[in-house]
């Protein structure tokens, strides 16, 4: 558990919101989160709630050592160990996050197969190279076929990866091959999407899997069905249709909102309606009805991950990260927020109702009680998003007087998939991975940090990610974000090319200032983690890091998780070779034996493992001890001599 | 790349690329889409459009396509608060600059044909040599190949006075580098810097004068990028092949010298494509980090004394240059240097006086190292204008010495006298000529210090064949006349051995692989009846150059059994070649042009191409630049070929090669020879007509035709019949 957090926040626009919720009487998250304690026994893995035997609670005693017999005596009524109970509880949670990803993965190929089938004229194959690309990868034909036709192979092959029984993901030969062989060693390597989840769902159901290594080999399994599966698929189709992000210069939190324009909000995760009213606020005839209706303009703003999709293609600016939600109605200043899936607090409406706020929600899956829901029908994307958007407009006119947008508003760079990563680092013609891998040989950069992840109102907002990157990129750290995180460090102005200068280490800096980048790369969603696995295996791919992706010098964290998903994120990184730190607490602290597997076995098995460490500088100084750690494996701790060639070294040069 | 930069460079490009835009356009207003266009005699198109974009630009209106890609290629300026990435769009600008580049010069060879001299030379009105051509490119390319020219250095502007660039010159000619020269700065040119301090210029003392204006740095380019495609064997458009290979291969960097304008920063930007940094004398900011290039991108304000020193570390290069103690510059830069009229302070030899260089053998005692002994007036006896004759006995002793090394050391006597600056040596054995320049002797240059430099060079390279050296220099003419006597015997005695030796009758040939530095898949199998196809390496060359060096690219190929005596194929040369090219090539044929022959690097001196319709062949040697009966030049065929791929039709060879017994002897030899241009013939006819006669055509050359007869089969085919050439009597060529 987290120590008792002093501050709400270290971003002055919330505090300015939370104070303002407080005058206006409104219940939001932060004091929902005093009134209402975290389980404590829950928080540990050690509440079995599975049968109607129980629940049964089987906590470690504190302050005392526990003798053999009483360990043997801590189980619940079925006999069920506190390892079990724990690694059961851990092992769902990733089948919760898998199967969020994977669902929203599945969307993503529907969608694409309607544009590819021309059964939803809004959507098209937008970036073309990347389609081609994906055919070539899946061993998809080419040949003289148009863009559709190929795109219909490829959304059927890819469809056919959720449902599909026996065999391997097709995406894992992305992998870097040694990669390969410990998936295929340890009996982790996944066969279908849903397949992995169905199983973890019945293998810890009463009385079925009681071997806490086995179960967690299962959710290894769904995991990284997750990453390497739903995630990769998401944001590959998800590029091909909407455009890969380049760079592109935005603005981030509540200031965005405007005083005199129809303010609306997109929520949640999913890219397709948030595409739609994108294109659709910029319409005329739409400007033109918010208009009539008083307004000077509209005004679309992002919220979590779908904001993420929206910055990275288009540039829309987002107003807030996970803990903002709410605070965004408290302005007086949104019209409505438009949600679709995961991370929207049901909290809202309750919020909204005090306000003129409209919540519409979108997703059949995803009805909240107390909003208006306008379903999205991506046959007729256009004019779907249209509709919405209207009646976002016609809530214009209700606006109250009781408007407060705070001032606070950071700049930010966006933009960085890996192929643009690829390209910014040696132009057109020259394009690699070749002088990330070169600084990191030389020094410059001390190695690579993948942070993300989301909010959790039990720690100082923003305050965990913020510092801790501060500290990476003083180490002369790179920094690759998604998510909430990305927000919290955009928030706090580490993702314009100046802050290398201002933050990053003399090494680190150089490097930006040569490539003309942040020292902190913003990736996308949460989804878009797939891109920092892409991204680690490019990096080993073009050499001198070793064979795998363990062999990098690179860690991971999430130091203010809270949801399941960030769990099953995690376990693909571990699982993929890559240290994992994260805050906040950690769901298997009632069991000693399966947190010592967690965070020491696994390092053998697959080179990469989970720790735990609240306090962000002493994160930071896990992550880089094991960049260091990598750094010596690897022969790059000592600076080296430079190499001048003569003619016999140049002969010696295999043909490029 | 720093923000400055980038955004210099992205304003550089725009300037250069609106600047092509604009002469393109007046261009096509006066002379229409259809007009030709192209650099002088090359087969590469415009270079750097041709290899990186794969786009041939023939005519005018092929431009257009090139400026639009340009277009598209140059990105938005780089915003002052908050910029986007800026180092990838700034590398691209660059490449844009390139392209624009290339359109201005090639308008410019439109526009004022004679802006730009053809050649090597300087004349004493016009300095600017202009695009290299072909015959140049190769030429050059060898010494590129072979290590004699570690690299170029691209100097832009001008030093601080004519002396400072005399000095960074010399000094960057003493490291071996070639320096190409472009634009101004305050309307100074350090071309013209040199000439004014009485420097030679030109590509024999490898200051290369490209051209006045910025865009002229673009033949520098060029050059580095027909090396990828020629000897490296890239195909146009691969570009990221052709700029990896320059960055692994060709070291060169850029030395801009003055203010580095927009214009500058858009060709270093384009440069670093290419993996060569930039090193700058001006505080201008600095991009340490590596990636692009090997190290540093750009390297700043750097003394004059120190910025030849830095700019070969930047790059990474290894130079080892011997010091000689003579009171001259002494490097292969100052081999192509004249000593004219004028100048001439003693002469020696060329019909004027006797002279002999010969290298001799001695036993051990008799040999006293590093005695160096001038008999007779020394130069500082003589007065300016003087001739002597001269000997130059050169006597070595050791226990690995064989006399068939005698000739190979001797060989060495003409380029290293001529590495001295102030030198000029011409010919060899007893037909040398030497001519001393009064510059040299001011600074106190002796005839001893010829023996000097041949002791100290000798060792150097061929130290582990020998052990002790002396020279004796004699310039009284009894004594000359009688060392040239006792020389001649001995070089009667050496040709009378080396061509008693066969094919067939030595078990062990020799691998070349010293282009592998280029043409990474090609090797060379020298035996003593097919020599080395760049002219520059015999049997007997490899077999010494083996003793030298025995990890060296010579290595010993036991022939083994023989597959097929006719056309000349040895399992042993198989496995060889099958290693040694990296499984790229797993035989080929000694002695034939119709099967899988020989393959080439494309250093090669002549190239043999069948001639169906005649049933014969011809070759074409490097310097001849017209057309041929095949239809292509030597510089398309060498295009064709090169790059280590064996091409049936097509096989490279050395000139000597031509009058050896094997010469394509399983296609029927020498007999086949149908065409030749008029100058080949004539330097290698007589020994042509002696193995003509030899194989019972006596008269051949004369049946052979020329240029003069007609550059196409059609042309040459009455003049065959008309003379009844044997080859169009034997056996169909291509069965």
């Amino acid at each position: 558990m987290a120590e008792e957090k002093e501050a709400k926040s270290i971003d002055q626009a919330t505090v300015d919101m939370i104070e303002k919720a407080t005058q206006d009487g409104v219940r939001i998250v932060f004091e929902r989160a005093e009134a209402i304690k975290p389980c404590p026994i829950g928080a540990e893995g050690s509440c079995c709630s599975l049968c109607a035997m129980g629940p049964c609670r089987v906590p470690m005693p504190k302050g005392k050592e526990e003798t053999p017999e009483e360990k043997k005596k801590r189980t619940g009524v079925c006999g069920a160990t506190a390892e079990t109970i724990a690694a059961r509880y851990f092992t769902r949670k990733i089948a919760a996050g898998a199967a969020a990803h994977g669902d929203h993965g599945r969307r993503v190929v529907e969608a694409f197969l309607l544009a590819a089938r021309g059964e939803s004229a809004d959507f098209q194959v937008k970036d073309e190279q990347k389609l081609l690309q994906l055919a070539l990868d899946l061993g998809v034909e080419i040949g003289d076929r148009s863009n559709n036709e190929i795109a219909i192979d490829i959304g059927e092959k890819l469809m056919e990866e959720f449902g599909k029984q026996e065999g391997e993901l097709l995406f894992l030969k992305r992998a870097p091959l040694k990669r390969q062989e410990i998936w295929r060693k340890q009996g982790v390597a996944p066969r279908g999407i849903d397949r992995e989840v169905v199983e973890i769902m019945h293998r810890t159901h009463m009385g079925v899997d009681q071997d806490y290594q086995n179960l967690l080999r299962q959710g290894t399994r769904a995991a990284l069905a997750d990453g390497w599966g739903g995630s990769m698929i998401a944001t590959e189709l998800q590029d091909i249709l909407f455009g890969t992000p380049a760079p592109v210069l935005s603005q981030i939190n509540l200031g965005v909102l405007k005083e005199d324009e129809v303010n609306f909000i997109i929520h949640g995760h999913e890219p397709h309606l948030a595409e739609m009213l994108a294109v659709a606020a910029q319409d005329p005839e739409m400007i033109e009805y918010a208009k009539s209706k008083g307004a000077k303009g509209i005004n679309l703003a992002g919220m979590c991950c779908t904001a993420n999709e929206i910055l990275m293609r288009h540039g829309v600016p987002i107003a807030g990260n996970f803990l903002q939600q709410e605070l965004a109605i408290v302005t007086g200043a949104v019209e409505a927020m438009v949600v679709d899936v995961q991370c929207i607090m049901q909290g809202l409406t309750e919020v909204a109702s005090c306000y003129h706020t409209k919540i519409i929600t979108t997703d059949p899956r995803a009805r909240i009680e107390g909003a208006t829901h306008m379903e999205f029908d991506e046959r007729n994307a256009m004019a779907s998003a249209k509709a919405i958007l209207r009646a976002v407009i016609d809530n214009y006119p209700n606006r109250g007087k009781n408007v407060r947008i705070p001032s606070h508003k950071t700049d930010l760079i966006a933009g960085f998939s890996h192929e643009t990563i690829n390209y910014l680092l040696g132009g057109l013609f020259r394009a690699s991975y070749r002088p990330l891998n070169e600084n990191i040989i030389n020094g410059r950069i001390r190695g690579v940090a993948g942070v993300v992840g989301c909010n959790n109102v039990r720690v100082t907002h923003d305050d965990i990610h913020v510092t801790l990157v501060k500290e990476l990129i003083k180490n002369d750290v790179l920094v690759l974000e998604t998510g909430c995180a990305a927000m919290a460090c955009a928030k706090a102005g580490l993702m314009v090319p100046e802050a290398a200068k201002e933050y990053a280490g003399e090494g680190l800096a150089s490097v930006c200032e040569a490539v003309g980048i942040p020292p902190v790369l913003h990736l996308g969603a949460c989804i878009d983690n797939s891109r920092i696995l892409m991204a680690a295996t490019a990096m080993v791919k073009d050499g001198g890091l070793g064979d795998d992706i363990s062999d990098l010098p690179a860690a991971g964290a999430a130091p203010e998780w809270m949801s399941e998903k960030a769990i099953s994120i995690g376990e693909y990184f571990v699982a993929s070779g890559v240290y994992t730190v994260f805050g906040v607490n950690w769901p298997t602290i009632g069991s000693k034996e399966v947190t010592d597997y967690l965070f020491k076995d696994y390092e053998e098995k697959y080179g990469g493992m989970w720790a735990f460490e609240p306090d962000p500088l002493k994160m930071a100084q896990l992550m880089i001890a094991h960049i260091d750690k990598k750094r010596k494996a690897l022969g790059i701790d000592k600076a080296r001599e430079r190499i001048l060639y003569d003619m016999a070294m140049r002969r010696e040069l295999e043909a490029v | 790349m720093s923000k400055i930069i980038a955004s210099a460079a992205i304003r550089g490009a725009y300037k250069i690329v609106g600047q092509a835009e604009e002469k393109w356009q007046q261009a096509m207003d006066k002379w229409g889409a259809n007009e030709p266009v192209g650099f002088p005699n090359t087969a590469y198109y415009l270079p750097v459009i041709y290899g990186i974009l794969g786009e041939k630009v023939e005519k005018l209106g092929d431009m257009e396509r090139i400026l639009k890609r340009c277009k598209a290629l140059l990105p938005p300026p780089v915003r002052e608060e908050h910029p986007l990435p800026y180092l990838a769009p700034a590398l691209d600008a660059g490449m844009a600059t390139f392209f624009a580049e290339e359109i201005i010069e090639a308008i410019r060879y439109l526009e004022q044909p004679d802006f730009y001299l053809k050649g090597e030379d300087v004349t004493d009105e016009k300095i600017w040599l202009g695009a290299a051509d072909d015959v140049i490119m190769r030429k050059r390319g060898i010494e590129f190949v072979d290590g004699t020219a570690p690299g170029f250095a691209a100097i832009l502007g001008a030093a601080p006075t004519k002396e400072i660039a005399a000095q960074i010159a010399q000094e960057l000619q003493q490291k071996n580098i070639y320096v190409f020269m472009a634009a101004d700065y305050n309307g100074k040119r350090f071309a013209e810097q040199l000439v004014e301090a009485g420097v030679q210029i030109g590509w024999p003392t490898r200051l290369v004068s490209f051209g006045p204006d910025i865009t002229s740095a673009v033949f520098a380019m060029g050059f580095a990028t027909r090396a990828a495609l020629s000897f490296g064997g890239i195909e146009p458009g691969d570009y990221r092949k052709v700029l990896i290979y320059n960055k692994d291969r060709i070291f060169a960097f850029a030395m801009p010298l003055g203010f580095v304008t927009d214009e500058w920063y858009a060709n270093a930007a384009g440069a670093i494509n290419f993996g060569f940094p930039t090193i700058a004398d001006t505080p201008i900011p600095e991009v340490l980090p590596t990636g692009i290039t090997t190290y540093e991108h750009v390297v700043s304000n750097i003394p004059h004394d120190q910025i030849v020193a830095k700019a070969i570390e930047v790059r990474g290069l290894k130079v080892t240059v011997a010091e000689v103690p003579i009171p001259v510059a002494f490097g292969p830069a100052f081999e192509g240097e004249r000593v004219r009229g004028d100048d001439i302070y003693l002469e020696a030899g060329g019909g004027r006086t006797p002279m002999v260089e010969w290298v001799t053998s001695k036993r051990m005692e008799e040999v006293e190292d590093g005695k160096i002994e001038v008999i007779g007036p020394e130069i500082t006896d003589v007065p300016p204008g003087s001739q002597l004759p001269l000997a130059i006995a050169v006597e070595v002793a050791g226990r690995n010495m064989q006399e068939d090394y005698e000739p190979i050391l001797e060989r060495q006597i003409h380029h290293l006298i001529n590495y001295a600056q102030g030198l000029m040596h011409i010919g060899q054995r007893d037909i040398a000529w030497l001519r001393v320049s009064k510059q040299a002797v001011e600074k106190g240059f002796k005839l001893s210090h010829i023996g000097t430099i041949l002791h100290a060079k000798l060792h150097q390279d061929f130290g582990r064949i020998f052990d002790k050296m002396q020279v004796k220099l004699y310039t009284e003419e009894d004594k000359v006349r009688e060392i040239v006597e006792k020389a001649k015997a001995v070089y009667a005695a050496r040709d009378a051995r080396i061509e008693g030796m066969t094919d067939e009758t030595t078990e062990i040939y020799y691998s070349c692989t010293l282009c592998q530095s280029f043409a990474p898949s090609h090797v060379c199998v020298i035996s003593p009846e097919r020599t080395g196809l760049c002219g520059s390496y015999n049997w007997m060359d490899c077999k010494a150059a083996y003793e030298i060096n025995p990890t060296g690219p010579n290595q010993p190929v036991p022939k083994g059994e023989c597959l097929d005596p006719k056309l000349g194929r040895w399992k042993g040369v198989d496995e060889f070649v099958t290693k040694a090219s990296r499984g790229k090539i797993d035989h080929y044929y000694f002695y034939s042009i119709v099967h899988d022959p020989m393959t080439t690097c494309g250093c090669c001196e002549c190239i043999a191409a069948i001639l169906p319709l005649c049933n014969g062949v011809m070759t074409v040697n490097r310097e001849y630049t017209g057309d041929t009966p095949c239809g292509m030049k030597f510089t398309t065929l060498a295009g064709t070929i090169g790059g280590g791929v064996s091409t049936p039709g097509f096989v490279g060879h050395g000139k000597y090669n031509i009058t050896q017994r094997k010469f394509l002897i399983g296609d029927g030899g020498l007999l086949r020879m149908v065409w030749m241009p008029k100058m080949l013939k004539e330097e290698i006819g007589e020994r042509l007509k002696v193995r003509a006669e030899e194989m019972g055509v006596p008269n051949l050359l004369e049946m052979i035709a020329d240029e003069t007869i007609g550059v196409t089969e059609e042309e040459i085919l009455p003049f065959l019949q008309e003379k009844g050439h044997p080859a169009l009597s034997m056996e169909p060529i291509l069965g």
